[in-house]
């Protein structure tokens, strides 16, 4: 091997820090996983989610009275995973039909089921009724909806009013739901009382995704409480909770991050702080104090996810730089658009390390899972592990060249199981007529 | 195939390259080092597999792979005649 000797300043990490390979994932092998399992491989640690739910709730739990989670569906709706989130306690927040039945055959009741989103059609707004399930309205036309299946069906809708408000980051989600500053939120709540046919249970709000400020939590809790508190004067109606939605970062590094993503991500104690003071600074009537509800979803599952890859082939850019190619591209990593995804050797390898571009196995030239990465020489067939893959690539990965790959869990007892089977070419063309 | 390494490229027993055309150096490892002077001494690349097979538990066809990378990379340091 051959490096040149640059003498100039070090990076802003100085010298290239000794990475450990990651030969195991909760003890299990990480070469016998993809001996077993073929490769590419998915992941999951069960430890890994059951600890961070469980830490997410003590963070919240000894700062507010009553905390409910939902577990955010689209951010992995695995079976096995949503699972484990219910057996932890964590209700089901769905966003369309399809994820709605995932949580009722999930075992989910359906008064513990949150339907979000902005595209629920009546066959899906029936059912939610039908089984008194919160519907949280994101438009009026939904809204509208609502009044005439209410007397359809002779039933009282129990809703929840999306509020998007600016909570001082950017960019301000105002597609969802209504604004608070200018006063749709309030004419929405305005109509849901004159239409008299619903109950109004809830605010919620969701400012956004990776919100790496605890702050603004601090401020959207406190904008939506002091709303709370204007409905319970304006109508009297007290609302039971206000649902302050996800977007808590993950630990891993967006492209556009100086510092390293667990460097600066905030932890639970300090979301739950700003939440929870906010809520204990608000003039809730006595015996009025609403639960918290939380839907988040990418920092719960995040860390607990994995890739194993396999390496395909080592070659030279016409200037000389190193790429390596892998069997997992973007296809399977829709994240690594907007990560630079930590990478470890699986195997023990020599301190030499170069700057490597690393990608994907598709013949598409925008198949780049890191455009730099300090890796260790490595050869055809050695593996590689990807780190916190847990949040939305098992749900937003795409059938595209090649199949979808093998999921498993690894359980808190050390054993593995298959959560999911790979792809087959007949479960692609079934579907196909000619 | 002969791999032609500049006659004025320094190399010191660490594995230091200076090239006192350009003013750039380099560090090599020690498997770089010997066969950097393998090279330089006229050995080709197929009799520089054969040496370091014969010594090392490594297969020809990983080695060459390997071989053909660190060549790559003396070529586009210019530290070759044929660059």
């Amino acid at each position: 091997m051959i490096k040149p000797i640059n003498a100039t300043m070090p990076g802003k990490s100085g010298t290239d820090a000794y990475i450990s390979p990651m030969l195991d994932i909760d003890g299990v092998s990480v070469h016998s996983l993809a001996e077993r399992f073929g490769t590419p491989l998915f992941v999951v640690s069960e430890k890994q989610l059951r600890r961070n739910i469980r830490m997410a709730k003590r963070a919240f739990s000894t700062r507010l009275p009553k905390v409910v989670f939902a577990w955010s569906y689209k951010t992995n709706y695995l079976d096995a995973v949503c699972r484990a989130f219910h057996q932890e306690g964590s209700w089901a927040e769905v966003v369309s039909g399809f994820e709605y039945d995932k949580a009722l055959s999930n075992g989910v009741p359906g008064d513990h089921i949150v339907f979000n989103g902005p595209s629920k059609n009546r066959e899906d707004l029936e059912k939610a009724l039908k089984n008194s399930s919160l519907i949280h309205i994101d438009n009026l036309d939904e809204l509208y909806m609502l009044v005439e299946l209410a007397g359809e069906l002779q039933c009282r809708p129990q809703v929840a009013v999306r509020v998007n408000l600016n909570a001082g980051t950017l960019p301000v989600w105002d597609r969802f739901g209504f604004n608070l500053e200018n006063g749709q939120a309030l004419d929405a709540v305005s109509k849901i009382m004159s239409f008299g046919c619903m109950d109004l249970r809830g605010l919620h709000c969701h400012i956004g995704t990776f919100i790496l400020s605890s702050k603004a939590y601090g401020i959207a809790a406190q904008k939506l409480a002091d709303f709370a508190c204007d409905i319970r004067r304006l109508f009297g109606v007290a609302v039971e909770y206000i649902d302050m939605g996800g977007g808590f970062a993950s630990k891993n590094t967006l492209k556009a991050s100086y510092l390293v993503g667990a460097d600066i991500c905030p932890s639970m104690d300090d979301y739950a702080e700003e939440i929870a003071d906010a809520f204990h600074k608000a003039p809730f009537g006595k015996g009025e104090f609403p639960a918290l509800l939380l839907e988040t979803g990418r920092a719960l599952v995040d860390d607990a996810g994995f890739l194993i890859a396999s390496v395909l082939t080592n070659k030279r850019s016409a200037q000389g730089g190193r790429y390596t190619v892998m069997d997992a591209g973007v296809n399977l990593l829709f994240t690594s658009f907007w990560y630079n995804h930590k990478i470890s050797p699986a195997q023990l390898y020599s301190q030499h390390f170069e700057n490597t571009t690393l990608y994907g196995p598709l013949c598409m030239n925008i198949d780049v899972v890191r455009e730099q990465v300090s890796l260790p020489l490595l050869n055809k067939g050695d593996l590689l592990v990807v780190h916190n893959v847990g949040a939305y690539n098992m749900t937003q990965w795409m059938q595209f060249i090649t199949l979808r790959p093998n999921i498993v869990m690894i359980e808190e007892n050390g054993g593995t199981k298959l959560i999911r089977e790979a792809e087959k070419f007949d479960d692609v063309t079934r579907l196909e007529r000619l | 195939m002969k791999i032609r390494i500049k006659s004025d490229i320094a190399l010191s027993k660490t594995g230091f390259v200076f090239n006192p055309q350009t003013g750039e150096s380099f560090s090599l490892n020690p498997m770089g080092s010997e066969i950097f002077c393998l090279l330089r001494d006229g050995f080709s690349t197929e009799e520089v597999v054969k040496i370091i097979t014969d010594r090392f538990d490594v297969s020809a066809h990983s080695f060459s792979t390997d071989l053909d990378d660190f060549v790559a990379m003396l070529r586009r340091y210019e530290l070759t005649d044929e660059a």
